[in-house]
Parts: structure tokens; sequence; C-alpha cells
């Protein structure tokens, strides 16, 4: 489904991405894990086509992105940190994003229902709490039916039952035979949900597999610790 | 982009800022009018205050609005919405709320204190177009600063030196090298420093209506030419056009190229 | 006409009389019904009075010869007195009444609409040499040269004329002297009034306006001692009164409303008063060249006066300085006249006002008055 072939980006002397080829396929949760600074959010960006890559191709569904926008239509996105503007009520934000992508099919109501949110409709966003803003972004991410999700950091500020309910959705999208993009810290999270990683580091990629084969790889028990290991191999 | 432009245009028709440059405008027209009783006194000190504070307002409230909406702008960009279209349109949107803070701000007391019975209403409404400009035009100034800055200390830096170098700085090298060079002929050199400053063409644009006997009293064929005629005045709007033209294309090409 | 005997009047019917160099050397009254018109085919002169109380009434004379050596007339006054010449139209002419050593006449209600473009090929209105005790009054001249000129004459009374769209001067005053000048109205001409070498005048009640151009002013003051201006309103000319070498004028209970300049100082000019008018919206009020002032400046509405009145009667309590730093930059190099009402050149212009140092020091106005003087005009 994507298919990216040998992507540098520098910005100014550092250089974030040093050639990478990847290929996704249809279908399924990867996770792009790294440490801070290996390029995951510039990787991300980069597919969304708001990183503007120095050379090398990235296509999706075998057509190039350069130079297109309407790609992002089959695109739903979660930013990392959720921030709109204050003087938008909630629902006038989802009405603005549907209308900006003209799109009929939608399941906010369904979502809003699922995280609570109908008390908030109503107010303005520069009013709600970190948490409340994060689940309307996952309403805005999630009521659109496109096949690509990427998730940046989707659980940051949650409470424990909105992170379950978040699972369970991010699941259900995956039985719909959608692909997947998440980025993460928490690495439970990860080792819960994803069928395969991608793991970043200094801009190339260093693994890419499962997590059983990453902890063959490395001969260690469990995730935590094979991960802990490539980095301690890394820096050593 | 029209999309874009009328939600930043509601969310900034909301924000209290926009409130406050709308109460300031209308407290400046209400103490100027009611205090003074002298039309024609009022829209000289106008000028003034359009022509000084409009950019200082323009460029502040662009590169605010800017680092304000930056996450907002990264959600948008995720949309299926050409970039060029999303910094237009929240461009437009900033200039066109600030635009009409100003006109209704000021026209309102000066509508209820009669302007359009009075021979000052020509003086008023260029005066109010110029603003609309200056408007205009140092927000897209600002765009363009706020977008090649991602440091947003550096971006306001900038915007303020910005201001300070178009209101004061360069009519005072401007005056300087005037009085430097006073053996040569400078008309055409100074027509052509007042173009290439928004400020002073929109302050001569309003002196060819104020000051016109003034301007008249200067020798010279290419002074004569655009000050007595209508020349200066269809130069001056096709030069403030240009001035908005160029920057809005800035915008255009740096968010073109820019990674976010 | 020959046939007429001193004392007699003729009557002349309507219709187009093609004559030149007609000469009235009789006492008579010359009188057209409906305006008959007298045609001078450019041959030259068309009436010559040279005989005392002749009265001409009622004529449209046309077609005078256009000469650069000789000054040819519509109608020509010579070494007579009291003459009347009124209701005339004169059209297409080269000097329309010439009044030459001719004294205690009245030239009145004529309407003269010259073509003129240049200086050089054009002659005046009405033009006074050599007289005295001539009234000039409710003559509407246009477009020629000096709509009213007068050189060497005293005791004139100028009242009620209209004087629009001449090439050089409105009203030309050369070498005259004690003369009245009210009432009048001077719009659009290269310069309303020129008052040169003469002295003792009243120039009252008169509109002077739009007068605009490189060397344009409202009233020129050359070379003049005591003359009283008084109540006359200058309107948007490019200077208001541009004053040179001239002393003991007084100038009360004038308006000066928009002009470049209102009152422009070249030269010496001692015991000058400037007292009870109002200075509305001019770019510069006053201009100075040199740092000594021997001129009152008293009891003034300024426009720009920014300072406050904390015991409210009505005079401010800061004195108003109306000579900017400004005008002497613009005097020095004009071109910088298009950085007017800049930031910059009101942050100079404020530091001299609060240390004077090109600017005389004690040039200001002590009792700037807070509101509008209301003039009694009627």
């Amino acid at each position: 489904m994507i298919e990216i072939k040998d992507l540098y980006k520098k910005f100014g002397k550092n250089e974030v991405l040093k050639g990478i080829d990847l290929s996704i396929k249809e279908g399924g949760i990867f996770s792009i894990l790294g440490p801070n600074g290996s390029g995951k959010t510039t990787l991300i960006k980069a597919i969304l086509g708001m990183v503007l890559p120095d050379s090398g191709e990235i296509s999706i569904n075998g057509k190039s992105l350069k130079n297109d926008f309407k790609y992002r239509d089959k695109i739903d996105y979660l930013p990392q940190i959720a921030n709109f503007p204050g003087n938008l009520k909630v629902n006038e934000l989802i009405d603005m994003i549907k209308d900006l992508r003209a799109s009929q099919a939608t399941k906010d109501e369904e979502l809003i229902e699922l995280f609570k949110l109908q008390p908030f409709l109503n107010k303005k966003l520069a009013n709600l709490s970190g948490g409340t803003k994060q689940k309307v972004n996952l309403v805005l991410t999630f009521m659109f039916d496109s096949p690509l999700i990427i998730l940046d950091e989707p659980t940051s500020g949650l409470d424990p039952i909105s992170h379950l309910r978040l699972k369970n959705l991010i699941f259900s999208e995956k039985e719909k035979g959608k692909t997947i993009l998440v980025t993460s810290h928490i690495l439970s999270f990860v080792e819960e949900i994803a069928d395969e990683i991608v793991f970043l580091l200094e801009g190339k990629i260093y693994f890419k597999g499962t997590i059983s084969e990453l902890k063959s790889k490395t001969e260690q028990p469990d995730f935590e610790h094979a991960i802990a290991s490539i980095l301690s191999a890394s820096y050593a | 982009m029209l999309k874009i432009l009328k939600y930043s245009f509601y969310d900034l028709m909301r924000s209290r800022w926009s409130y406050v440059y709308f109460l300031f405008y209308l407290l400046l027209g209400i103490v100027l009018l009611f205090l003074n009783n002298d039309l024609s006194k009022a829209v000289i000190t106008l000028m003034n205050v359009i022509i000084i504070l409009v950019p200082l307002i323009g460029t502040i409230f662009g590169v605010m609005y800017y680092y304000n909406s930056r996450e907002f702008t990264e959600l948008l960009l995720a949309q299926p919405v050409k970039r060029s279209s999303i910094f237009l349109g929240q461009y437009f949107g900033v200039a066109t709320s600030l635009t009409m803070s100003l006109i209704i701000g000021l026209g309102m007391p000066f509508v209820f204190y009669g302007i359009f019975n009075s021979s000052a209403i020509w003086d008023f409404s260029l005066l109010l177009i110029t603003g609309a400009f200056l408007t205009f035009i140092f927000t897209a100034l600002a765009f363009v600063i706020a977008l090649s800055n991602e440091n947003r200390i550096k971006g306001f830096g900038y915007a303020i030196l910005l201001w300070l170098f178009m209101a004061v700085i360069y009519d005072g090298l401007f005056l300087m090298s005037l009085l430097y060079f006073e053996d040569y002929p400078l008309d055409k050199f100074s027509l052509v420093a007042t173009m290439l400053n928004p400020v002073d063409l929109s302050r001569v644009l309003i002196l060819l209506k104020l000051d016109i006997s003034a301007l008249l009293g200067y020798t010279g064929a290419v002074f004569q030419k655009f000050f007595g005629t209508s020349f200066g005045l269809i130069l001056s709007f096709v030069m403030l056009v240009f001035w908005v033209v160029v920057p809005t294309f800035f915008i255009w090409r740096i968010a073109k190229r820019k990674d976010f | 006409m020959l046939q007429a005997e001193e004392g007699d009047t003729v009557l002349v019917k309507k219709g187009v009389y093609k004559e030149a160099n007609i000469k009235i050397n009789k006492s008579i009254a010359l009188i057209g019904e409906d305006m008959p018109v007298i045609d001078g085919e450019a041959k030259g002169e068309i009436i010559t009075i040279g005989a005392d109380n002749v009265m001409l009434d009622g004529f449209k004379i046309i077609n005078v010869g256009v000469s650069y050596t000789t000054d040819y007339a519509a109608v020509r006054v010579v070494n007579s007195t009291g003459f009347v010449i009124q209701n005339l139209e004169l059209q297409k002419l080269f000097f329309g009444i010439y009044l030459q050593k001719s004294n205690d006449g009245k030239v009145l209600n004529n309407k003269v609409r010259g073509e003129a473009v240049t200086e050089f090929n054009s002659g005046n209105a009405i033009h006074l040499w050599y007289c005295k005790n001539v009234e000039v009054i409710g003559n509407d001249v246009q477009k020629v040269r000096d709509g009213i000129y007068l050189e060497f004459s005293d005791n004139i009374k100028i009242t009620n004329n209209i004087s629009k769209n001449n090439v050089r001067y409105g009203l030309h005053f050369m070498f005259s002297n004690n003369n009245y000048v009210i009432n009048n109205v001077f719009e659009t001409n290269g310069a309303g009034i020129a008052l040169m070498f003469s002295k003792f005048m009243e120039v009252e009640n008169n509109v002077i306006k739009k007068n605009w151009g490189t060397a344009s002013y409202g009233l020129l003051l050359k070379e003049v001692n005591d003359v009283n201006m008084i109540n006359n309103l200058f309107i948007e000319n490019t200077v208001g009164i541009t004053v040179e070498g001239s002393n003991r004028l007084v100038y009360s209970n004038n308006d000066f409303t928009s002009n470049g300049y209102a009152i422009r100082v070249k030269g010496a000019c001692y015991d000058n008063q400037i007292i009870n008018n109002n200075f509305l919206y001019n770019s510069f009020d006053i201009s100075y060249n040199g740092r000594i002032n021997d001129n009152k400046f008293d009891n003034n509405y300024w426009s720009n006066y920014t300072g406050y009145d904390l015991d409210k009667n009505g005079i401010g309590d800061v004195p108003y300085r109306p000579v900017k730093l400004f005008s002497y930059i613009v005097n020095r190099t004009p071109e910088t006249i298009i950085l007017l009402r800049s930031l910059f050149i009101d942050i100079i212009d404020f530091s001299e006002k609060v240390s004077p140092v090109f600017t005389p020091d004690d040039l200001m106005d002590n009792n700037p008055r807070m509101k509008l003087i209301q003039h009694d005009r009627n």
C-alpha cells in the first residue's frame, strides 16, 4: 500500500532521514518506534505531505505523492498535540472538518457517544481540558472511513477508560481491513496492538518485523528489554 | 480556500482581540469627533493613527495568529486541502476581520456624526481604503515573516523591527539622503523611495487629498505631474495593490516549500 | 455722433457696428440700447475717450487688435476726469478698460472674458496708470493677464469685484498708495493679489482661494508698509500670504484654511501684528527664514495647537509655536515635502518645539485660543 524509496530529509544541517526504504502492506497495524529524534514524526509527516523530502519517493497505492493533495482524502490523521481554534465550538469544528472533506459517510455521532462528548458539544474549544481535546481529536480522526489511519501518540492525556475504548476502536478498524500506522512511547500499548513494528534509529530503519522476530533477534524475553538492548547496543 | 477563509474569519470575529481592536477604533472615533467637534481636524489626526497604528496592529496580529494556530494548521495540512489554500485562506481571514474592525469601528462614530452630509466624506473614505490596504499589506508581511521563522520570539522581533523600519527609520534615512544629495535633482528619487514603502505610499496618497495646496508649491516636472494630475492617485493605488500581491505571492511560495 | 454737442446723450440702437478707432472728444453720454455690438475687427484700439465727463454704458465690445508694441484697449480714457464706464461686455480683447492719467471716475459692473493663455500675448482687464480717486466696483473679470492692474494710482476703491482664472494676478498694485480693496473674490488666478512697493492700504472682507502652483500665492506683499488686512478668507492656496520686506502690517480676523502655507515670511519684516486669526488645517502655519523675530503673534486660534486650558479661560496655558523645523528643511530641500506628516518628521518637529535650535525661540503665540473664533462678517 505505501511504498517509500530511498527517502532523505534534512533540516538545516541536521539529517533526520537517511535513506529510508519501507513498504507497508495493506491491512494490519504497524507501529513506528524509535528514540526521540529518530525521525518517526518526520516520516509520518512525509507520508502526509507536510514535510517535503529532499530526495526519494513515496507512493500510496502506486501513485506518487508529489504535487498531489487529494490523496489525503484517503488518510485519517491524528496529530500529536491537539490544539484547535479556541473560539470555535466542538460541533462547529466537527462540521468544519466534514465540510473540508466534503464527506457524507461519517460516524461522528457514534464516536461522540463512545467518548461521552455530548455535554461539551456547545462549548468553545478553548475551555476544554487536554484530555477532552484529545477525545475531540480522536472523533475527528475516526469519523471518516478512510483506508489508511495514521495515529501520532494517540494515548496522550487519555483516562484509562478512554484508553480502553481507543484500543477497541483501533481493533475494530483493523477488522475492516484498514491499514493503521501508530507511533507511541507506551511500549505495552504497542505490544498489545501492533502486528508489525518498524524501529527507526538515527534516520535509518534498524529493524522491521513482528515483535516476536524482534525478541528472537535480540535474544530478549520481553519487548521492553528487546528495545532496551537495541538502544544500548547502538549507543555502546 | 474560501472555506478556510470562512472559518478563520468566524474564529477571529469571535475572538477577544477583534473586539478590543474594534472597541479601540470606536473609542478613538468618538473621542476625536465629540471632544473636538471638528471633522476636518479629526480626519487629520486619524491619518496619523492609521498610518502608524494600522501597520503595527496588522503585523503583530498576523504573527500572533500564525503562531497561535500552528497546531490547527497542522490538522488542516493533513486534510485533503491544498497547502496554499490553507495559508492564503488564513491570511485573508485575518486581514478581512481586521479590516472589518477598522472600518466598522471608525465608521460608526463618523456616520452618527453625519459624515454623509459633509465634504470630508471623500477624505474619510480615502482614509479607510488606505487603512484597509495597509492592513492587508502588513498582515501579509507578518505571515511571510512567521512562515519563515519557526522561532516565535524571533518572528515577533522581526515583525516589530519591520514595523519600526517602515514607520520611522525609513523616513529618517530617506530625509538624510535627500539632504545629503540636495544638489542633485531629487524628485524622481523621492517618488521612487516613496513607492518602496507602503507606509509612505499611503501617507502620500492621503496627502494628495489633505495637503494638495502645499504639494503643488514645488517646481520639477515630475512632482507636478504626480501631484497635479490623477496620475499620482492612480499610480499610488496600483503600487498599493502591488504591495498586497507581492507578499501574498511569497506566502504562497513559502507555504508550498515549507516543512511542518 | 459727430454731430453731438457737449452734454448730449447719444442712444445707439441694437445691431453690429464694425468700427475701430472711435474717438470721443466731447462730454457726451454714449448709451447702448439692448447691448449693441461694436466689432473692432482686430484693427487696433476701439474707443478712445479724450474729454471730461463722458459716460459709456451698455455695449458689447469685441475684437481688439493685439500688438507687442502698443497696448491696444477696448476702451481707453486719456487725461480725463469724471468718466463713467459701466455695463460693458468685453470679449476677444487685448487690454480691456485702460485708464491713463485720469481721475475721479467710475468703472462699474463690467464683464470681461478674455482668452489668455500666456502672460506675453495678453493684457489686463482693468488697467489704471497714474490715476486718482477712481471707483472700481462690481466688475467681473476672467481669463486675462491681470484682472485689475494699478500702477502709480492712489485713492482707488476696489469693491465687490470678481476676478477669476487670470493668468497672472487677480489684482496687481505697483507704487500705488491709499487704496481700498474690499469685498472682492479672487479665485484660481496665477496669484490672488500682488501688492508691491505700496503703502497705506486697507484689504478687507476679500475671499482669496485656490491659487495653486509653484509660484502661486493668495496675497503677495513685497516692500509694502502700513497695510491692514482684516476679515479676509484665505482658502486652499499654495501659500496664503507671502510677505517680503514689509513693515507695520496688521493681520487680524482673517481665516486661513487648508493652505499649503498660511503665511510665509521671507526677508526682513518688522513690527507686524498677527492677531485674532483662525489658522485651520494648513500644512504649515508660518514659515520663516532667519532666527530673528520682531513680529507679534497673539490671540489666534491654531487648529494644530495641542495644548490644554486648565484654568478654563479659553486661552491655552502653553504658548504655541507656529514655525515647524520641517518648514526650514523644506525651504532648503524642496523635495522633502514628500515626507510631510511622516512620523519621523513629527518626532523631529516635536524635539525642536521642546528646545528650539533652528526656529526663532521667541516666535510664539502666548495666548493661543482653544476655540475657533467666530468672526463677524456681513
